[in-house]
């Protein structure tokens, strides 16, 4: 792969053409926040916190799915940026039920988190307290579309590295929903393997496992990027 | 320096943020050199004078809290909330999920032990509004202490802050943490 020189926050930089935004921050150690990116798997730039500036274009764009290109100016941080990921925030905690006190996540949660980061002090828009059902008819796992932030790790993973998928999404707007095997109680599933991959890379409290109480829900995501890894490799 | 007085209240929460309040301990007496805690829960009091700092407990729940904490927003030159109840619903507005009447049935009448199925109705009872909200969606607020409880550590923070005049950030002690 040929090298490129970009700028990325008044710095000049070489990263690989080909690569996205995302890619290249990160080889840099620039962090920018993400919600619905997890490493190996394809980008589909759903949550927008990963929304940078790029000189001579008015429109932001999400750094997980624009690529680089050559002489490109990006800014990663700027109050525009930070105004519009705090309000991607209070929007994420407005538009289903988080309570994090009894939730299975709260310690372990990449929302939490997020607000952290953020420094969301309030949400500024009205909650909207919408109904949200809770799935608990699978053997070991439970999806509580109450935590749910609709990244779309779950159906990405499920497909792209189980090869079961057994998660979609049907609706839109706050109606949107992840559905198992065409809209059935997960536990009838017929593709679901019970590898628990979803659990792993789902970054709030809205998949969990069964033996699991409030607060004790430590997901690994390392490791299904691991496995990605060595899934690489052909012997 | 005049000493500044303060107000604590209690609306729809646990009384976990009070706790936490008094889990200051000792810097509670910090606390006390630059201010009078003149009306709250732990100390006595009847009507709410005229305070510079108001630190609200809980949400809204009932027709009693939203008048009272209009009440406050008036006599308090600062508002602060205290606690993911009075910052979000949290667990008080779980309710909101259902109908005002469906959550009093199942408080009431199916809790195995109201077996002539009376619900509370009379007039000096609060009533329940149709739903639990911040504190925010009806008065302005000022400051926000997160967390459930929030720790005391930052109840701390941000009190000597406002008290000594100084805008509390969201860094070290005053860090944002839900839960
Ligand atoms: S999913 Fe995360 S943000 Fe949502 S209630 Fe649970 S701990 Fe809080
Ligand atoms: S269930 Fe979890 S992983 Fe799946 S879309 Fe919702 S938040 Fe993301
Ligand atoms: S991480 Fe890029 S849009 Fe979500």
């Amino acid at each position: 792969m040929s090298k490129i020189s970009i700028t990325i926050n008044d710095e000049p930089y070489k990263v690989e053409s080909g690569q996205t935004i995302m890619e290249a921050c990160k080889e840099h150690n620039i962090k920018i926040p993400s919600m619905c990116h997890f490493d190996g798997l394809t980008d589909v730039g759903a949550c927008r916190l990963c929304l940078v500036e790029i000189e001579g274009q008015s429109k932001l764009l999400p750094s997980c799915t624009t690529q680089v290109e050559p002489n490109q100016k990006i800014r990663t941080h700027s109050d525009r940026l930070s105004g519009h990921r705090q309000m991607i925030t209070e929007l994420f905690f407005s538009e289903r039920n988080h309570v994090c006190a009894v939730c299975v996540a709260n310690g372990n949660c990449e929302l939490q988190d997020l607000a952290t980061e953020v420094g969301m002090k309030h949400v500024r828009f009205p909650y909207l307290f919408q109904e949200c059902e809770v799935d608990a008819s699978h053997a070991m796992f439970v999806i509580d579309h109450n935590r749910c932030i609709m990244c779309t790790r779950c159906v990405r993973v499920c497909s792209e590295v189980e090869g079961a998928h057994n998660w979609d999404v049907k609706n839109r707007g706050y109606k949107v929903r992840i559905i198992s095997d065409f809209d059935t109680p997960w536990g009838e599933s017929e593709s679901c393997t019970s590898c628990r991959k979803c659990v792993e890379v789902c970054p709030t409290g809205s998949l969990w496992s069964k033996d699991k109480a409030q607060g004790q829900s430590k997901k690994n995501p390392q490791m299904i990027k691991d496995l990605i890894e060595k899934r690489k490799v052909n012997l | 320096m005049s000493k500044k007085k303060i107000a604590t209240i209690w609306l729809a929460g646990c009384s976990g943020c009070h706790m936490s309040l008094l889990d200051m301990d000792e810097r509670l007496l910090e606390v006390a050199k630059l201010a009078d805690i003149v009306k709250s829960p732990v100390v006595d009091g009847k009507e709410l004078p005229k305070v510079d700092v108001a630190i609200v407990e809980g949400a809204v729940a009932s027709d009693e809290h939203l008048e009272e904490l209009k009440h406050i927003r008036r006599q308090a030159k600062i508002l602060v909330a205290l606690g993911d109840c009075a910052i979000t619903g949290n667990v008080s507005g779980i309710r909101n999920r259902v109908t005002k009447e469906q959550a009093l049935e199942r408080a009431y009448l199916d809790s195995g032990v109201n077996l002539d199925g009376v619900l509370p109705t009379h007039p000096v009872l609060q009533k329940l509004e149709d739903r639990v909200r911040p504190l925010h969606e009806e008065v302005p607020v000022d400051y926000y202490i997160q967390g459930c409880p929030p720790s005391a550590d930052k109840i701390f923070y941000v009190i000597s802050e406002i008290l000594h005049g100084r805008e509390p950030t969201t860094e070290g002690d005053g860090e944002v943490k839900y839960g």
